[in-house]
């Protein structure tokens, strides 16, 4: 059996987004910019789930552009402002983006922007007082999550829109981890662009969308055939885009149950501090998604516990740098200044409305074990400190 | 999730010889310690030797690590291969010969190796009283500082294993693999480390052939075959045939097989791609 608590990294395609999608991969295949009524079905169809989706995150229809990804939101977003004010040249993010923003900035540096990245403190936070000094009329965008993929944090939009719009800036949102999670209303609010990908809740990989605020200006970063009212280029994506509509529809009406899972994850959570020794919560005390939680384990290191757990069945993340093709801890935490004997043993725990209190209970069963297992291995401990140099704090490469 | 070999798998699951081995103060034994790495690398082990100072014989090995999957296995199977070697016969050991015993590691993780070949160097020197030059100890002469990597020991690990991408020698210590800013001075060390002109092209190319002609024994027994279609530079590209064009292992074969013995039979650098 498998107990899949990487719900950050992607979801369980739902059973009755895969029906809704089913039709459109067989009986209903017309192209849905086709002047037949067998096309005209599927192009309702469309409609159907751009409302669907558009609900979900309290935007009007026409305000929906669908993509094939985050990244692709991102980048379409990003551009998108920069081309608006082509006299502009600062755009302003924060280090703990996704990489598709973060290397898209570098790759914009070497194009002549200048990019300001945002510290943030050791729970996680940004500090609106050094977005408000790095803000000037120079710059064209600020790009930031709403919630960290990592830790779960999630940083105060609104006020940060308040801020870049007194700048006459555009205000750019990933909010890939967010929405689905926790309530997203864009009527009001001070977000231009809003990115979003269907795999995070229960659609299929393949699909995502970039909300772009009626009357604010778009340029196309694929640009191709009329589709997407000329801002998206490429025949649809049928059946994900009806999977994202129903995943968006069936979001909506778990919204309420979000809170059940956060409950297990408070529980796992408590159950873990109380019962293995030197273990932090990375982002603790700051607003976060109900369902992460980014666990250090002091003095062992990320990779090994992860294979430990997969041993038993068990999915998780590390926020190390093992996994990934780096050698450096995640930047996430680096950038919350971690001490290393945090950074290397920390682990994502993520969980969705499938995540049960058994699968909870079976972590908590083997994880002390584990961490125990691996802590009588290695040469550093509580005890001895002797040659655990803390003295080098992390650096943040730009 | 990284594709691991049995051995390094067995051995991380079930690790052999791990603990202190404390002086009980015998006058016939000494133990020795070294150390390397530390917590902010991400990587640390200290490997205790227990000599039997007549035979100058390593007779117990334990170690100590602060690693990931590959740290832990390198550091099990090294205690395995040291006991009942002499002190020099110990120290012939190379990082090499430490992920040969493991049936190979990834690339990325030949770090581990290189940390288990160097304590071993350590607590041996520490043992006959050599002084290693701490370079860790003097900023000045680190070439990468996130790290602690010195430009000699950066040296040794690119003759030894005979690296020539600033890629490599980042799976193999680390180095540049932080902030990147050690980078253009890995760059002009590998320049600086030509290895002898061993080869020529020809010769390259040919030893690559007879190399591949002696693995097709293997591969057709599975109703496979290879051929060798070009080589620019170090890339090796080759043609996969029948069953190992077309079965969905056929990177494993490429990358597991072929690639792994080109590398240990003609250069370390190659890679080898179908084409
Ligand atoms: S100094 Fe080498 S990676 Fe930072």
């Amino acid at each position: 059996m498998t107990i899949y608590l990487d719900n950050n990294a992607t979801t369980q395609v739902d059973e009755r987004v895969l029906a809704a999608m089913l039709p459109y991969l067989t009986e209903f295949y017309g192209n849905p910019s086709s002047m037949h009524r067998f096309g005209g079905q599927v192009a309702k169809a469309v409609q159907t789930a751009r409302e669907q989706l558009a609900d979900l995150i309290g935007a009007l229809p026409s305000e929906i552009i669908f993509t094939s990804c985050g990244t692709e939101g991102n980048n379409a977003a990003i551009r998108s402002a920069l081309a608006t004010f082509p006299d502009r040249k600062h755009i302003i993010t924060t280090q703990v983006e996704h990489a598709c923003v973060l290397n898209l900035c570098k790759t914009l540096e070497k194009q002549g922007y200048r990019v300001t990245y945002l510290s943030v403190d050791s729970r996680g936070m940004l500090d609106l007082m050094e977005l408000e000094a790095a803000l000037t009329g120079d710059t064209a965008v600020v790009s930031t999550m709403y919630a960290n993929n990592e830790t779960g944090v999630i940083f105060p939009v609104e006020q940060i829109g308040a801020l870049v719009k007194s700048y006459g800036a555009l205000f750019h949102v990933d909010a890939v981890q967010a929405v689905g999670k926790i309530p997203i209303h864009l009527q009001n609010s001070t977000i231009d662009f809003l990115t979003l990908s269907g795999h995070k809740f229960h659609a299929p990989k393949g699909v995502g969308a970039l909300f772009v605020r009626r009357g604010v200006r778009f340029r196309p970063l694929l640009i191709g055939g009329h589709q997407e009212r000329n801002r998206r280029g490429g025949t649809e994506n049928v059946a994900g885009i009806v999977g994202l509509g129903q995943a968006a529809l069936l979001a909506q009406q778990h919204l309420a149950q979000m809170q059940s899972v956060q409950a297990l994850r408070d529980h796992l959570e408590a159950s873990v501090l109380r019962t293995i020794p030197d273990t932090v919560v990375n982002g603790q005390g700051s607003p976060r998604l109900p369902n992460t939680t980014n666990i250090g384990f002091k003095y062992i290191e990320g990779e090994a516990i992860l294979l430990l757990l997969d041993r038993e069945g068990i999915c998780a993340s590390s926020g190390s740098a093992c996994t990934s093709d780096s050698l450096e801890p995640s930047h996430v935490l680096r950038a919350m200044g971690l001490p290393y004997s945090v950074l290397h043993g920390s682990i994502r725990f993520s969980l969705s409305r499938y995540t049960t209190e058994a699968e909870v209970e079976q972590l908590l069963a083997v994880l002390p074990g584990i961490v125990a297992q691996l802590r009588a291995l290695s040469p550093f401990n509580a005890a001895d400190q002797g040659w655990i140099e803390e003295r080098t704090q992390a650096v943040v490469p730009k | 999730m990284w594709n691991y070999s049995e051995k390094v798998l067995e051995l991380f699951y079930h690790p052999r010889n791990q603990g202190v081995i404390e002086d009980q103060g015998e006058p016939e034994y000494a133990v020795s310690r070294g150390e390397v790495g530390s917590i902010a690398c991400g990587d640390a082990l200290r490997l205790h030797l227990k000599i039997e100072i007549a035979s100058d014989k390593i007779v117990d090995a334990k170690f100590q690590t602060f690693g990931c999957t590959s740290a832990i296995a390198s550091s099990s199977a090294l205690t395995e291969m040291v006991k009942g070697l002499t002190l020099d016969e110990a120290l012939a050991i190379t990082n090499r010969d430490i992920a040969n015993y493991l049936g190979g590691l990834p690339e990325q993780k030949m770090h581990c190796s290189v940390m288990g070949q160097e304590a071993l160097e350590k607590a041996i020197y520490n043992y006959r009283g050599i002084a290693l030059p701490e370079h860790e100890e003097d900023e000045g002469s680190l070439v990468c500082t996130c790290f602690g990597v010195s430009g000699e020991r950066l040296r040794k690990v690119i003759k030894e294993n005979r690296l020539t991408t600033a890629e490599q020698v980042m799976s193999y210590v680390k180095a540049g693999g932080g902030c990147g800013s050690c980078l253009s001075v890995i760059d002009d060390i590998l320049a600086s480390c030509h290895f002898p002109a061993g080869m020529t092209n020809l010769q390259k190319i040919n030893k690559i052939q007879t190399t591949l002609e002696s693995l097709r024994p293997y591969l057709q027994a599975d109703g496979g075959d290879v051929e060798l279609f070009d080589v620019e530079n170090d890339r090796v590209l080759v043609i996969l045939k029948g069953a190992c064009g077309s079965c969905a292992s056929s990177l494993d074969t490429l990358k597991g097989l072929i690639e792994e013995r080109l590398r240990q039979e003609v250069l370390a650098s190659l890679t080898v791609e179908a084409v």
